[in-house]
């Protein structure tokens, strides 16, 4: 068993990131614009200054300026959506819990539609701070309703579609009461989940962020194979509650927001991943938290490439795609969850 | 010395739950918590696995009060046995039983050599070797329970706290799973129901009323019928009928009032 457990690492360590690696590769060769893998090495190597990628630079844009950073948003926002889906799962003992089924996106759409249409500050990083701050309201919102009406698995679910309906509500409000037409069209595009648009500014962000979680995650894996049996039993396993949750609790706000300001919300990648990922390596978070994130950052990578070539010229926000993918698992892990009690 | 209690009381909205109680186990043996549902039988085992923090008293391992030792620390020394976990999460047994080394791993550190051996010694123990590979959500009342005890082994614990852990199987799985508790090598501290399975498998009962205990001592001392009219507020003959001589508990149906019968009736 222990021979086993060292092979699946070494496929997990080794093949993953190799499977991240080539999937972005290839993504950023598809489009209208005729790039070729060879060509993307090329150009990451000359902005790396190593040597001449010899393409014109129109097609140097397009892939230094346009499809790289894109991709790479994609993966990042997929990994850290898989990643929240994981702790939020294991911290809430549900497993339909998802930043977006639970409304944390949605708080964090409406701080960031505040921040963008009232014009406070200026720039991504008070866009950041406004989602961030609507996270943590609609988090706390979530948390105190389940926690009131019982705290079942079913009624966190609807706490979460309370809180959902509610800061949708908001932001529809302050978008129709002070947007005009043209910040309207751009704001109801990006709260249904869109990369387009993406500068290497929000990739550095959300990257840097998603880093810092993954360290934490790291330290707190086992703590989070104990809450298997609930708090209790976390508690007599040797973790300090309290403590543990608050602070993943916050780290997931503050990632989910992070990637909500860059990219609006995308729903239902954090529910999906993480029951694929512990189909494949099991529910040990040592092994879960990496590998959900290398599989939600290679499926993000393909929808996002899906829903910008399907439809050419027209592009389709990459949510609906997700949602469209996440709406059925959603229901098929409702169904199981059902014959499991 | 061990596991040790000293007039321990916890308080919530205004009431004792726990109200002075003090207990020393005696190292390897098996303690029996007896009294009627909230008598704080629950939430005196709290107190001693460091879960919650006493009121007033302390609680405390070779001398060393529980609030001056890590979370970790004490789950190295005790482990706790639940009446009824329950998880959504596809678990396997051997998934399960690994839990219990959380507390002995680092936060970084793949599972070591030491780790291995104790899940398997827990396996062994507990007889689980033909369904380390089954989901936990396929297993019977009495299997998990079973396998929330190998966890609890895999803790190396010198003291196993169990509430009411027989609570929903019947009446074989009761049997084995008190004889296999009563077998581990361990100060157990039990939380029971059943007055008759707590004088078989125990050595010493405390009985609990409204947060106090109201007696202390050995099966045949503490099991008599006064008591149990007192305490539980039913009749029962009580006769050394149980194995080893030990107190053999017969309930009696409630006696009616002449008066209450006619009212039931009308």
């Amino acid at each position: 068993m222990a021979r086993a457990g060292v092979r699946g690492a070494a496929v997990l360590w080794t093949g993953g990131p190799a499977l991240l690696l080539l999937s972005t590769a290839v993504a950023i060769t598809i489009g209208p614009a005729d790039i070729a893998v060879g060509n993307v090495v090329a150009v990451v190597a000359e902005h790396i200054g190593l040597g001449e990628s010899g393409l014109s630079p129109i097609r140097d844009g397009i892939v230094w300026d346009l499809r790289l950073p894109r991709t790479l948003l994609a993966a990042v926002c997929g990994a850290g959506l898989g990643m929240c889906g994981v702790i939020m799962q294991s911290l809430l003992r549900n497993p339909l819990a998802d930043p977006f089924v639970l409304g944390i996106s949605s708080g964090a759409s409406t701080g960031a539609v505040l921040v963008v249409i009232l014009g406070i500050g200026s720039g991504a990083v008070s866009l950041s701070a406004g989602a961030f701050l609507g996270a943590l309201c609609s988090f706390a919102l979530v948390l105190l309703l389940s926690h009131a009406v019982g705290g079942t698995t079913d009624r966190v679910i609807l706490a979460g579609v309370a809180a959902m309906q509610l800061f949708s509500s908001l932001t529809s409000f302050i978008v129709m009461s002070s947007a005009n037409a043209e910040q309207t069209r751009g704001v109801l595009f990006w709260l249904l989940g869109s990369l387009s648009g993406t500068s290497w500014f929000h990739v550095g962000l959300c990257a840097s962020v998603l880093g810092a979680v993954l360290l934490v995650c790291a330290a707190k894996a086992t703590a989070l194979d104990a809450f298997t049996f609930g708090h209790d039993a976390a508690a007599s396993l040797g973790v300090s509650v309290a403590r543990t949750r608050l602070l993943l609790l916050v780290v997931t706000a503050l990632l989910t927001a992070t990637l909500v300001s860059a990219a609006g919300a995308i729903g239902f990648v954090g529910l999906v991943l993480p029951h694929i990922a512990r189909a494949i390596v099991g529910p040990g978070h040592r092994r879960l938290l990496p590998s959900t994130a290398l599989a939600g950052a290679v499926f993000l990578v393909w929808v996002d490439t899906a829903a910008r070539t399907v439809l050419t010229p027209q592009e389709l926000p990459v949510g609906v795609v997700t949602s469209l993918i996440g709406v059925p698992v959603f229901v098929f892990i409702l169904y199981r969850s059902r014959k499991v009690r | 010395m061990s596991l040790r209690a000293e007039n321990v009381s916890w308080r919530a909205g205004g009431r004792m739950i726990v109200d002075g109680i003090s207990l020393e186990p005696r190292p390897g043996s098996t303690i029996g918590l007896l009294g009627p549902n909230g008598s704080g039988k629950s939430t005196l085992l709290r107190l001693l696995a460091g879960v919650c923090a006493t009121s007033s008293g302390v609680v405390s391992l070779d001398g060393t009060p529980l609030e001056k030792l890590s979370r970790t620390a004490i789950a190295r020394r005790v482990a706790v046995v639940e009446q009824h976990a329950t998880t959504e999460i596809d678990m396997s047994v051997l998934d399960v039983v690994r839990l219990g080394r959380i507390p002995h791993r680092r936060a970084w550190s793949a599972p070591s050599a030491a780790d291995d051996s104790a899940v398997r010694a827990a396996i062994e123990y507990t007889r689980l070797e033909d369904k380390v590979a089954q989901s936990w959500h396929t297993l019977s009342g009495g299997e998990r329970q079973r396998v929330q005890i190998a966890r609890a082994l895999a803790q190396e614990p010198r003291e196993l706290l169990l509430d009411e852990p027989t609570n929903h199987l019947d009446i074989q799985h009761q049997l084995e799973l008190l004889a296999l508790v009563t077998r581990i090598p361990v100060t157990s501290v039990i939380a029971l129901h059943d007055l008759n399975l707590a004088a078989m498998f125990c050595d010493h009962l405390v009985v609990l009323e409204e947060g106090r205990a109201v007696a202390a001592g050995t099966p045949a001392r503490i099991l008599t019928e006064e008591l149990i009219a007192e305490v539980y507020n039913v009749r029962a003959i009580v006769t050394p009928d149980g194995p080893d001589g030990r107190p053999s508990v017969r309930f009696l149906p409630h006696e009616h009032s002449p008066g209450h019968t006619a009212a039931l009736r009308s």
